[in-house]
């Protein structure tokens, strides 16, 4: 059931391939708007870098959330799937990591490049890539909930920035904590395992979570 | 003799309740706000550090205690409400959210007054502080989640999905946050060594926190009255009300 709902997702996703490369240069184009706005001065955007990086993923993750859903509710089949005897939390599970792959991974692949870009040292980059990699499946676990609490709803692009930045704070601030205390020469393992505990505690609660959202949205 | 407490889980009788202990909440409120001002301003003495302007706290902490008391108790009965099916739950812990996101905003702003004078800046990331802003986010998440949704019980429903999962964040928001503040060393004031005080103070503030429950438990409460008569209003009680003429 899990495979199924990722291989179908993915194989959606494939068919419409503009989705994922507009989340993708959505991405790109926040991260380089930065140095245009707050000067091309190195020694800044160094420090700047990981949380330039991570907000723009926080926000390419968000952006894209609405999509996890309402395509399937708008043509009925969300519907069926709700009444089809598996269990739901486990298709929304199922659903949350094939926008991670969809998303969250060409965004992981392309950090680095962005990272070059503000000038991060090798080994920055790579705790950069490693953060983000387990951090944005934290990011599209969440936002699982609060598109399902949005489904359907007017201004629900909106609404859902609202219902889970708020929520999405822990992760950026250890995502990007990581990679500011390997650059200043502090070990960044403590940030890697709390983003691990967020991952492993949201791979747990959250599918739970998103399934009595959906529930209640499709009442 | 003992109470049948669920009489009052049914919106009709709870209305009429409500309707006659909301002026007892509303009464005491006046009386605390004016017996805790008046202690405040004229009876507290002068703080030798911080001069007048630390008189701020006996509107400031009471509003922060109740910012974060008032998300619990919402998420609870939204909680309640969710469990349970029990429609006057959730009509309360909607009533809850707008009282909730007032006084975290008045303890911002607050805060911003008092750390002008005292620490030369409006504003500094502290851990508290940016924990405050947070919630007053998860209040508007909750508060708009709500507005956005036309059909009452899907409108509950919601709201309970996302007050509890924001309830089990905030410990998790607030550990990042204060953790995210230490590594970053930025504020060079800290909140955390409050001096003690003066035991008229003391008694000033917790006179302001008892006035801010009593006048919360009376909004909310008249709040709670206007959603069930909004709810409420196509049953036969509420026309028979109307009837009367003592909809309020």
């Amino acid at each position: 059931m899990l495979m199924w709902i990722i291989k179908r997702d993915l194989l959606l996703a494939m068919r419409r391939q503009s989705d994922v490369f507009t989340i993708l240069f959505f991405f790109i184009i926040v991260v380089s708007l930065f140095p245009l706005s707050v000067g091309p001065e190195m020694n800044m955007l160094r420090t700047m870098a990981p949380g330039v990086v991570w907000v723009a993923a926080l926000l390419a993750s968000m952006l894209s959330l609405g999509r996890m859903f309402s395509n399937d509710y708008v043509d009925g089949t969300l519907e069926q799937m709700l009444l089809s005897p598996q269990s739901l939390s486990l298709l929304v599970l199922g659903k949350a990591l094939a926008h991670w792959l969809v998303t969250g991974i060409p965004l992981v692949l392309m950090a680095p490049i962005l990272g070059i870009q503000y000038d991060l040292p090798i080994e920055a980059l790579f705790v950069l890539t490693i953060t983000l990699l387990l951090g944005t499946p934290v990011l599209s676990l969440i936002g699982a909930i609060g598109a399902a609490l949005t489904l359907g709803l007017r201004g629900g692009g909106v609404l859902v920035s609202l219902l889970v930045l708020p929520l999405y704070i822990p992760v950026l601030i250890f995502g990007a904590g990581a990679v500011e205390a390997n650059m200043a020469g502090v070990g960044y393992d403590a940030h890697l395992s709390l983003i691990g505990a967020f991952l492993l505690m949201s791979l747990v609660f959250a599918p739970w979570a998103a399934a009595s959202s959906l529930r209640v949205s499709l009442e | 003799m003992s109470i049948n407490w669920f009489k009052y889980s049914s919106p009709a009788s709870f209305y009429s309740l409500a309707g006659k202990i909301t002026p007892i909440f509303a009464f005491a409120a006046v009386i605390l706000l004016v017996a805790g001002l008046y202690i405040g301003f004229f009876v507290a003495p002068t703080d030798f550090q911080q001069g007048e302007a630390y008189r701020i706290i006996f509107i400031h902490v009471p509003a922060a205690w109740m910012s974060m008391f008032l998300y619990v108790v919402m998420a609870f009965w939204a909680g309640i409400g969710l469990a349970f099916n029990t429609r006057l739950s959730s009509m309360f812990a909607t009533a809850i959210a707008p009282t909730g996101a007032m006084f975290t905003f008045i303890a911002l702003w607050t805060g911003a007054l008092w750390g002008k004078p005292m620490w030369g800046t409006w504003w500094v990331w502290d851990a508290r502080l940016t924990s405050e802003l947070i919630l007053l986010f998860l209040y508007i998440g909750f508060m708009s989640l709500q507005a956005a949704i036309d059909d009452p019980r899907r409108a509950d429903k919601a709201g309970a999905i996302i007050a509890l999962v924001g309830v089990v964040n905030i410990p998790i928001i607030y550990f990042s946050v204060q953790w995210w503040n230490t590594l970053h060393q930025g504020a060079s004031v800290s909140v955390n060594q409050a001096p003690s005080m003066a035991t008229t103070m003391l008694v000033g503030m917790l006179v302001m926190v008892f006035a801010s429950w009593m006048y919360s438990i009376a909004v909310i409460l008249k709040r709670t009255r206007v959603i069930i008569l909004e709810r409420e209003s196509h049953t036969a009680w509420v026309a028979e009300l109307q009837k009367k003429g003592t909809v309020q």
